[in-house]
């Protein structure tokens, strides 16, 4: 008995010297909460310039935390933002820099070892962008063309594993960034570019001139984005789950989408003119954090 | 973080599963496969850029010494040019605005583009040490030269350049281990090499703290090979009783 208290204790005293697990605790106490935001991901997360962040999950987060505010019956909670990237989103969420991650973190098997994500609240198309005057409609007629992706991105592993299932072959051309595949794609170097679709919509948008270029063909894959929490913190992401659902039952969620998808955003007040996809109406009607794996390819 | 994994490497860049052999066989590559070609790119991308850059910096350094203003300008000229510009900004120079001014360039490779913007960049930085390196000299050994009945080009070519290149090889051995680590912009422009590599293969698997040590441990590996071969040359044409000897 005596033996099995001292593990007991031993064990509750490592976990605790190890990980601050209780994150409306630390909320609580601090009266501070972490956002971890993106630099530039679409209309997702990205930011204005002067440390402001703004984007769909960045607001859905935003209110969140201020459910959790309520919850705790806090008088003020501060919200730092902290900028990361796709290689140090996961890290941080560990150690406990960031409390929340919104950005655009894909919810998939081998992140769900490491960490926990919320409900998915964006689902993720991968399309192909061409010159609207082409003639390029299937991703069949992309045999033996330059194709071009970004480094550093899951599309760049998706276009491997097709050229193998369907026999075709692509030249691949690798941008650096977003920008910088669009760039190939508009100077000719490339004759599509393979990626998630929002983020080809806002970079059409963006374009000198929007109409020469057009979303065409099939889906490639789908991928469920969703804000992401730390592992093993049931209480906190009942909270940050309970938040959502609300929001997607309420219809606000909608709302929310329709504001940074649809209408015109900042800076620049261009619109990046992509309604809601079948997929994530579904996953509103239906919350769910199931991984992309589960996701039924086409 | 959890325990380190190096099975990543015997992973297929395809399904993710481990292959016993850690070598991919029919077509299909694991990560070690493409972390080694991306070694090769790296290694080619450096090593013919360092032939472009050896050879033009040395015309533009001897340039730069010459008697007549005229050749001294064009020395001038290249070397500043090419010495001010930031080497990314060059190397989409080479790759977005150059082929949209000179559509034929539009076929040439981005390999070979990337040669010539890391090898000319290198070589400004080449032909200022080289000059460095024959203005050292004092100038009664060109007078001599002269003074033999030797040509210009005879004394340059017996005289001072035998010299001077032996005073200049530790900087040419800092440009020579620059250049590898300098290769890593090539990955902006669509070259598999390490960086690139290290970038994409850490989205895909999720491992990036092995696969940046290895890349690490490959830079470095190649930048300390290049170092002891310029080692080995130093020593080997060292003449006694001249700068450099003195080991």
């Amino acid at each position: 008995m005596k033996k099995s208290l001292l593990v007991l204790a031993l064990s509750l005293a490592t976990t605790g010297l190890v990980h601050a697990d209780d994150t409306l605790k630390k909320i609580k106490d601090s009266g501070a909460a972490t956002m971890g935001v993106r630099e530039s991901s679409g209309a997702l997360s990205f930011t204005l310039g002067d440390g402001k962040f703004v984007g769909y999950h960045v607001e859905i987060c935003e209110r969140v935390l201020a459910d959790v505010k309520k919850q705790l019956s806090l008088a003020k909670l501060d919200i730092k933002y902290q900028p990361v990237t796709s290689q140090n989103r996961i890290p941080l969420v560990q150690n406990g820099t960031v409390d929340i991650e919104c950005g655009s973190t894909t919810n998939n098997a081998t992140r769900q070892k490491d960490v926990a994500f919320a409900v998915t609240t964006y689902v993720e198309e991968v399309r192909i962008a061409v010159k609207a005057n082409s003639g390029i409609t299937t991703i069949a007629q992309l045999s033996g063309k330059n194709v071009a992706t970004t480094t550093g991105t899951t599309s760049v592993q998706l276009l491997r594993k097709h050229e193998r299932a369907n026999g075709v072959d692509f030249k691949e051309v690798f941008g650096k960034d977003h920008a910088d595949s669009f760039l190939l794609l508009e100077s000719g170097r490339a004759d599509a570019f393979v990626m998630d679709g929002q983020i080809l919509a806002g970079n059409i948008a963006k374009a000198k001139a929007p109409a020469d270029f057009k979303i065409v063909g099939e889906v490639l894959s789908v991928e469920p984005i969703a804000i992401m929490v730390r592992k093993d913190d049931p209480a906190f992401k009942k909270a940050v789950d309970d938040s959502i659902k609300a929001m997607m039952k309420s219809g606000e969620i909608a709302k929310l989408y329709d504001k940074w998808f649809v209408q015109a955003i900042p800076p620049a007040n261009t619109k990046v003119g992509l309604p809601a996809t079948e997929a994530t109406k579904f996953a509103w009607a239906n919350p769910n954090e199931k991984p992309v794996e589960e996701y039924v390819k086409k | 973080m959890a325990a380190w994994d190096w099975q990543v490497f015997c992973k297929d860049t395809i399904e993710g599963e481990v292959v016993p052999s850690c070598f991919g066989s029919g077509g299909d590559i694991t990560y070690l496969d493409w972390m080694l070609s991306a070694w090769g790119w790296t290694l080619s991308v450096a090593v013919l850029a360092l032939i472009v850059a050896v050879s033009i910096g040395s015309l533009m350094g001897i340039l730069r010494t010459a008697p007549d203003k005229r050749l001294v300008a064009v020395g001038d000229a290249w070397t500043e040019l090419f010495r001010n510009i930031p080497l990314l900004v060059q190397v989409f120079l080479w790759y977005h605005v150059l082929p949209s001014l000179f559509p034929t360039l539009r076929q040439v490779p981005s390999f070979v583009l990337v040669v010539f913007a890391l090898g000319f960049f290198t070589s400004a930085r080449i032909a200022e040490q080289v000059r460095a390196g024959i203005q050292s000299l004092p100038k009664g050994q060109s007078y001599a030269g002269l003074a033999m009945g030797l040509t210009l080009p005879q004394t340059y070519r017996y005289v001072l350049l035998p010299m001077a290149f032996r005073i200049v090889i530790p900087p040419l051995t800092s440009e020579s281990m620059n250049i590898i680590k300098n290769s890593s912009v090539a990955f902006a422009v669509s070259i598999t090499e390490l960086t690139m590599f290290a970038m994409q293969a850490q989205e895909d698997t999720s491992r990036g703290i092995e696969i940046y040590l290895a890349v690490t441990g490959l830079y470095f590996a190649s930048a300390f090979l290049v170092n002891r071969i310029a080692l080995f040359i130093e020593n080997r044409v060292q003449i006694p009783g001249t700068i450099g000897a003195s080991r």
